[in-house]
């Protein structure tokens, strides 16, 4: 192991290290303690500018409630339900397919298509937005929910093959053979051999796009206008501009629009991690 | 039965020749569509002028001629050149960190976790967060200042601070990327070879150098590419916290290239199209780097 585990070394090294662990996640956190501090802080306490010492008394539930009372916060995390959710299906089940097709088969164009995939899961997002927003509203979509998620579903789709693809590379390659030797369709190998060894992948790749898609802040801005389908990322922005000086309401949305990525992250840790670090061990 | 042999065995046959397409065909045609087709639309786009809704003037490499004379995109360009070097920092940054908590010490999976939060968290939160961070009037780090006796710093106000201060704010959900990609590479890492290098007398710089880093090349790399491209795809903490500001010196090209095609500045797709053709080229250069090197592991995998 490197570096050197703790126990191994010197006693004060070792209490050296043992207190500098939290102090220095308490320093990496400070912003996002100082955002959950403010969230319970009164509207006086803000007036007052008291704004990073300790609350004058704590008003979690009010303001939670006025952010929900007061603003259209709970309508836009429902969009973004409404977004995430059905990308995530969309993106995952597509990638089944080519993931399965390219990592299984050989044929001529294999690798051309699967760098198709790769490079344009790269691409900056500035190439696509004239012609996305336009196609978006020649077929009636602009400002829907729809519009957004048909997008998601297929830029993802790139990413999501090269995991795919690298995953079932990754699969004992005897159990096709030997199923093909038994006259196994190639669609019931897909479906009875291979798609269950794929539930990890599946898993991982469900957690990561969520955190992705939930997070998404510039197609929301570009495909969608109003209010009605507008997700909590652009929800939050335009709340901020309401919202002036009052940032107990700020911090409280902040939270809010967070929170659905984070319990995520924090219940499917293993695969999230699983999802994000793809090739960086091989 | 001769007839239904025939009729079986073409797709008897030729399944597997068929079937790849098969399974291809939802998802290579979505991209397609969505992505793959946009790009070259964009590029015809680029050569046009045209507000989005009226007639398309053909106007040739007008839009590009256009550029060499902008200030607005030789300021986002250089912007885009800081975010590529300062962004890398937060490789590094990741990487000792990595180190720091490879440790099996009590609570330690959640100490990484808690680490890793800022990647979890929106780009919109993480700019409004330090936005307010850097408010000269009540903002920690003018407090910071004020306690050592200088006057604070308006940082986002500020022409010459301004893409640093946004640069900075980046860095701390990029580097926790980074930071777990290393340990996720550290684990990987031969204990065996370890034991050697300490049998050498290898220690501390020089076993990082000589045997850990070597191991860790796979993960290296990959923070380096995400890095890479997030530097060249910043664009929501540029949004969130200045919107381009102030006098559009924290512009950088995916931001001044929304702002001409979609903003009350007038929608110039064309020349918004243009904007983003170049940051494409530049972008070409590290996905062709990266593809290429992908292509030489695919050949020796084989």
């Amino acid at each position: 192991m490197f570096p050197t585990p703790i126990a191994r070394a010197r006693p004060s090294v070792r209490t050296i290290y043992m207190f500098g662990l939290p102090v220095s996640l308490f320093i990496w956190l400070i912003p996002l303690l100082a955002v959950m501090l403010t969230s319970i802080r009164s509207a006086g306490d803000i007036a007052a500018g008291n704004y990073w010492g300790w609350p004058q008394g704590i008003f979690l539930v009010e303001n939670y409630m006025a952010v929900f009372q007061n603003s259209p916060i709970a309508a836009f995390i429902l969009n973004s339900f409404k977004v995430t959710i059905p990308t995530v299906i969309g993106a995952v089940a597509l990638s089944c397919l080519t993931g399965f097709a390219l990592g299984v088969y050989r044929f001529k164009a294999n690798l051309l298509i699967f760098f198709m995939f790769v490079a344009g899961n790269f691409v900056p997002f500035q190439i696509l937005m004239v012609p996305v927003r336009d196609l978006t509203l020649k077929m009636g979509m602009y400002d829907t929910v729809t519009g957004l998620v048909l997008f998601h579903i297929a830029f993802q789709t790139g990413f999501c093959t090269l995991f795919m693809r690298n995953f079932i590379r990754a699969l004992p390659k005897a159990l096709i053979e030997a199923a093909r030797v038994e006259g196994v369709s190639e669609l019931r190998i897909f479906w009875f051999i291979v798609l269950p060894l794929m539930r990890p992948a599946i898993a991982a790749l469900a957690v990561l796009i969520f955190t992705f898609i939930w997070n998404d802040y510039f197609w929301a801005t570009v495909l969608v206008q109003g209010e009605h389908a507008m997700p909590v990322t652009a929800g939050l922005y335009s709340l901020n501009g309401q919202w002036i000086a009052s940032w107990h309401l700020v911090s409280a949305g902040s939270i809010v629009a967070a929170l659905p990525p984070v319990a995520m992250f924090f219940l499917l840790q293993r695969h999230f991690i699983a999802g994000l670090t793809l090739g960086a061990v091989k | 039965m001769a007839d239904s042999i025939a009729g079986k065995s073409y797709w008897h046959q030729n399944q597997r020749r068929i079937a790849p397409w098969i399974f291809l065909a939802p998802g290579v045609f979505m991209f397609a569509v969505y992505v793959i087709i946009p790009i070259f639309q964009s590029m015809e786009i680029s050569l046009y002028d045209w507000d989005g809704i009226g007639e398309k003037t053909f106007i040739g490499i007008e839009n590009y001629i256009e550029l060499l004379d902008d200030e607005a995109f030789y300021t986002s360009l250089i912007n885009n050149l800081l975010w590529l070097l300062f962004y890398m920092l937060a490789v590094p940054a990741g990487l000792f960190m990595s180190l720091f908590l490879n440790q099996t010490v009590f609570g330690i999976r959640l100490v990484k976790s808690l680490f890793f939060f800022p990647f979890v968290i929106s780009q919109v939160v993480v700019g409004l967060v330090f936005a307010w961070f850097y408010d000269p009037t009540f903002g920690l780090l003018a407090l910071i200042f004020k306690t050592f006796g200088f006057q604070p710093l308006a940082v986002l106000a500020d022409e010459r601070y301004v893409t640093y201060g946004i640069i900075f704010a980046g860095l701390w959900p990029q580097t926790a990327y980074c930071m777990i990609l290393y340990l996720t590479g550290l684990n990987a890492v031969d204990p065996e070879q370890i034991e050697a290098g300490r049998l050498d007398g290898a220690k501390g710089w020089r076993m990082l150098w000589h045997v850990v880093l070597p191991q860790l090349r796979p993960a290296t790399f990959i923070a380096v590419v995400v890095t890479v491209i997030g530097a060249l795809r910043s664009f929501d903490l540029v949004s969130i916290m200045t919107d381009g500001g102030p006098y559009g010196s924290s512009r950088v090209l995916a931001y001044y290239m929304y702002e001409q095609a979609l903003s009350e500045y007038g929608f110039r797709m064309g020349y918004g199209a243009a904007i983003a053709v170049v940051l494409f080229v530049i972008m070409m250069v590290y996905i062709s780097g990266f593809l290429w090197s992908m292509y030489r592991q695919e050949r020796e995998g084989r």
